[in-house]
């Protein structure tokens, strides 16, 4: 028998996430709702089956996601009865931090990076999945798989430990976590293939249907609530679109798309000329923007 | 097209890891992008953003340069060069490919040497204006080091030369000259130009006496080793998954060979026999699993088995279980190895301390000679023997990679300091076995009267150690102790008098201290040690040499700028003028303990006094 590609990356990923439960004492899956976390969660089911997984998932909360998100995260969590915590920064919501007004680097820097580290200190995890990939973005195509933090939670890209073979140097010192990233190796069509083959459940955000659009930076924003001001010189439009990443929904953009199933998202993939990370306004604000994120402490 | 046979096809391509090395500007990041390039896999918007930073970074005027498709980090971008190892994937119709693209400077060996230890396929890039460097031959001896056995070397910018034959032959033999020891399995030279794309996807007609593959078919057509038929099965446990449930697996993944079924396998540490009862499999329960899977597996019995162990064939394995072995080993930390320290020591799945006892040679990657050496530097590459604290499941790395290989990790600052690969297991300990005494510790020291200990004195030269511990003896043996005094003076005059005052040297010195120390103690005695000793890997060397009830760390805390004014033996006037070097808080470094059982400030307290309290410690603590 031989092991396709797909097989080879799945059992890498199975790897890296048993000896994480195997050598730290606190691990936890951070769940963003995405495919990727989808993808993620699925495979951390799979290394303990038949058993429940071992650590705890966790969803930092800006209060901005789409509330399609919140409702398939709460699904979810119910579904498989997940040990599950959902963390939200107050002193971010007490000062009306959000991503209209305060702008997407204020926004993502306090509700997204620092409410990240305040959950990580509150509840002292000392390892935390992520389902990032080398193939999203050119800093992350540099990260290791067990990315180490410092008691700050900073990562340092020009002192980062050598990661040989597989394996994975695990030791770190009291306050210190690393951030492991199970996908590191998988690309998008990777993602979609195998979403394909397992009939992994997604958001439906990700397929194409009539939503309501407004036009803002050139943009297709989707207007989820009515937190989303509409200017005057904009109007709401019914669009057929789709997400090809979720976040915030005013920072993520829609694209025009007819693609209504697994399918159809990855003839249009093929066909498609655009990264996925693209939708994504924060990646933009400044050449090396995500490296700098990263090393605030930002996932 | 029909979304099955699209997967289908996606299904049958093979995996190739591959890794792009070479010197500094022979063009690994624009080969690279030119890979993706060619083979569609960027997308309009990456190219774009690579327009906009060619403008302001680019080193080819008004063109894209595909160089800074790769070069990620801001840095790089800056510098124009490439600083850590980057990952990038594109696929051919034939192939999925993930690129490790590693920086080609000497000081970045080692994520050359991290690059490699993941691929399947080295390509060598030469530039074609330059030839065969220093670099190319350090590289291609790494590749062969860890057992890396394609490789393909391409000669660049055979644009800047005119497509020159001659000069492209001169290469390969030139190439051919200094590696013919490596054994490669297959060996490839190939005239390309990735600025321009000649014979990197497209043949060129630039290049017409070249009539083999360009690169990419080359890549595609590699075969890699399938597992043998034959191959012994092996599956280092990761994880005992059990819960409050009756179920009880083991996961890890399969390293070598196959499994089925109700077949027989053995737990290598206690070659207990036991029957696969069920396999676990990413794809759900399954008669058999393959090498590279990972799966849990239950068993016909309950058996002791733990993270560590080892599960494999009962006939024909080839697995050691062993404390010592020799080793390859390249250094990756600025602080230099040292024999004879503790580190902590990686295996796939396990690690414990241990120390390289004994550096045979280490290579000069230039012209591949042995040399004597006493340590390694950043990035030096040596043969050397290692010594662990615990049996450990192994196995060559000619044999089996995983379990061949191992990195070394600083035990204070958690640092990966090293990586080696297994050559053989050395049988030296287990010949020598330890011979029962009747007469024993407990029965020694009980006829004294007293529980035995080690009084360590650490501190800087002159801080007032030996005048402390001196009174400190006198009080316990009016007290009717039986005591020793080791001091470092005096030992360097006997039993240390070959060592001298190198980083090397001293790591040694205090070695063999410890080890007396330990009979000393195992004789019933209270031993008071009065070394500089200072660093904290062998201090904790010593401690670990004895019960931890039986280790008491004294801190003379005395400044230097005390220790100098004193200075009762005019060593510190002596290496201030130069003429005494390693002087420790001068030009060695001293390493103040982190948490010793007790401190003694001098600049408060006579000595006379700070005896009395080690001895009121003795009292409350071991009722001496």
């Amino acid at each position: 028998m031989k092991l396709s590609h797909i097989d080879k990356l799945e059992s890498e990923s199975i790897h890296i996430i048993r000896e994480v439960a195997s050598e730290f004492d606190n691990p936890v899956m951070l769940y963003s709702i995405g495919k990727d976390s989808s993808v993620m969660l699925h495979l951390a089911q799979k290394a303990f089956y038949p058993n429940k997984i071992p650590f705890k998932l966790m969803h930092i909360d800006t209060t901005w996601k789409f509330k399609e998100m919140i409702n398939f995260r709460d699904e979810t969590a119910k579904k498989y009865n997940l040990d599950f915590l959902i963390h939200i920064n107050q002193e971010g919501v007490q000062n009306n931090i959000n991503p209209i007004s305060s702008g997407s680097k204020i926004h993502t820097d306090v509700m997204k990076t620092q409410s990240l580290i305040q959950a990580l200190d509150k509840y002292k995890f000392d390892a935390a999945f992520g389902g990032a990939r080398r193939d999203e973005e050119k800093s992350r195509a540099k990260e290791r798989i067990f990315s180490f933090r410092d008691k700050k939670h900073r990562w340092d890209p020009k002192n980062q430990k050598p990661e040989l073979w597989n394996l994975f140097n695990t030791n770190i010192d009291k306050s210190e976590s690393v951030r492991v990233f199970p996908l590191s190796n998988w690309t998008e069509i990777d993602i979609w293939q195998y979403i394909y083959q397992e009939r992994i459940p997604l958001v439906p955000l990700y397929f194409s249907k009539i939503r309501s659009v407004i036009r803002r930076n050139d943009m297709m924003i989707m207007v989820d609530d009515d937190r989303l001001k509409i200017k005057e010189n904009e109007k709401i439009e019914q669009k057929k679109v789709r997400f090809r990443t979720l976040g915030c929904y005013p920072l993520t953009a829609a694209v025009d798309s007819d693609a209504t199933t697994v399918e159809e998202i990855i003839i249009e993939l093929l066909e498609s000329k655009y990264s996925e990370r693209q939708g994504r306004l924060i990646d933009n604000d400044q050449i090396g923007s995500m490296e700098k994120k990263k090393q605030e402490g930002y996932f | 097209m029909d979304i099955e046979t699209f997967f289908q096809n996606q299904n049958n391509k093979k995996q190739l890891k591959i890794l792009t090395c070479g010197s500094v500007d022979d063009g690994k990041s624009t080969l690279i992008g030119r890979l993706l390039f060619d083979s569609k896999n960027i997308y309009s918007d990456q190219l774009s953003q690579t327009k906009i930073e060619s403008e302001k970074y680019g080193t080819q005027g008004k063109q894209i340069d595909l160089a800074l498709l790769i070069d990620g980090l801001q840095a790089e971008r800056e510098q124009g060069i490439t600083i850590d190892v980057a990952y990038r994937y594109f696929e051919t119709e034939k192939c999925k490919f993930i690129i490790a693209d590693t920086p080609g400077h000497e000081e970045y060996t080692r994520n050359m040497v991290t690059g490699a230890s993941n691929s399947d396929v080295g390509i060598i890039l030469v530039d074609a204006t330059k030839g065969i460097l220093d670099q190319t031959k350090r590289h291609t001896f790494i590749l062969s080091l860890l057992g890396i056995e394609n490789i393909i070397v391409a000669v660049n910018k055979m644009d800047l030369i005119n497509y020159d034959e001659k000069k492209f032959k001169d290469i390969i033999s030139s190439f051919k000259n200094f590696s013919s020891e490596f054994n490669f399995n297959l060996q490839k030279f190939i005239p390309i130009s990735a600025l321009v794309g000649d014979n990197v996807f497209q043949k060129n007609s630039n290049i017409t006496w070249y009539n083999e593959k360009s690169l990419i078919d080359e890549l595609e057509d590699i075969s890699l080793n399938e597992p043998l038929e034959e191959e012994i099965f092996s599956l280092p446990v990761q994880f005992v998954n059990r819960s409050s449930s009756d179920f009880r697996g083991y996961s890890g993944t399969i390293t070598s060979g196959k499994i089925k079924v109700n077949d027989e396998v053995q737990v290598f540490s206690s070659k207990e026999k036991i029957k696969i009862i069920k396999i676990l499999t990413p794809k759900g329960e399954s008669d058999f699993a393959v090498k590279e899977q990972a799966v849990t597996l239950t068993l016909d019995k309950e058996v002791d088995i733990s993270r560590g162990d080892l599960l494999c064939s009962v006939k024909n394995h080839n697995y050691f279980l062993s404390d010592q072995f020799a080793s390859h080993m390249i250094w990756m930390n600025k602080e230099k190895m040292i024999p004879e320290r503790n580190y902590i020591f990686k295996f796939i799945n396990f690690q414990t301390v241990g120390k390289i006892t004994d550096l045979v040679h280490k290579i000069n990657i230039n012209s591949f000679e042995k040399i004597a050496s006493k340590f390694l530097n950043l990035n030096e590459i040596g043969y050397a023997k290692v010594a662990l604290n615990k049996n450990t499941i192994f196995n060559s790395y000619k044999n089996n990679k995983k379990l061949g290989s191992f990195v070394i990790i600083d035990q204070f600052n958690n640092q990966t300091v090293g990586a080696g690969v297994i050559e053989h297991e050395l049988r030296r300990a287990s010949n020598i076995s330890w011979h029962q005494m009747s007469i024993n510790k407990n029965l020694r020291h009980s006829i004294k009267g007293q529980k035995p200990c080690v009084l360590w004195f650490t501190g800087l030269s002159g801080s007032g150690k030996s005048t402390i511990a001196n009174i400190i003896e006198q009080k316990l043996h009016k007290l009717g102790k039986h005591t020793y005094l080791l001091d470092g003076d005096n030992v360097r005059h006997g039993l240390n008098k070959d060592l001298g005052f190198t980083d090397v040297d001293r790591v040694e010195n205090i070695r063999r201290i410890s080890e007396v120390s330990k009979l000393m103690v195992d004789a019933g005695l209270i031993t008071i040690v009065s070394f500089i000793s200072p660093f904290k890997s062998e201090r904790k060397m010593a401690r670990e040499l004895v019960e931890s009830d039986e280790f008491i760390e004294i801190y003379v805390d005395t400044s230097i700028e005390e220790c100098e004014k004193r200075d009762p033996k005019g060593l510190y006037k002596k290496a201030r003028s130069g003429k005494l070097k390693n002087f420790t808080g001068i030009d060695s470094n001293y390493e103040i303990p982190s948490s010793p059982e007790i401190v003694l400030e001098t600049k408060i307290k006579s000595a006379e006094e700070l005896a009395d309290e080690v001895i009121l410690y003795l009292k409350q603590y071991y009722k001496i």
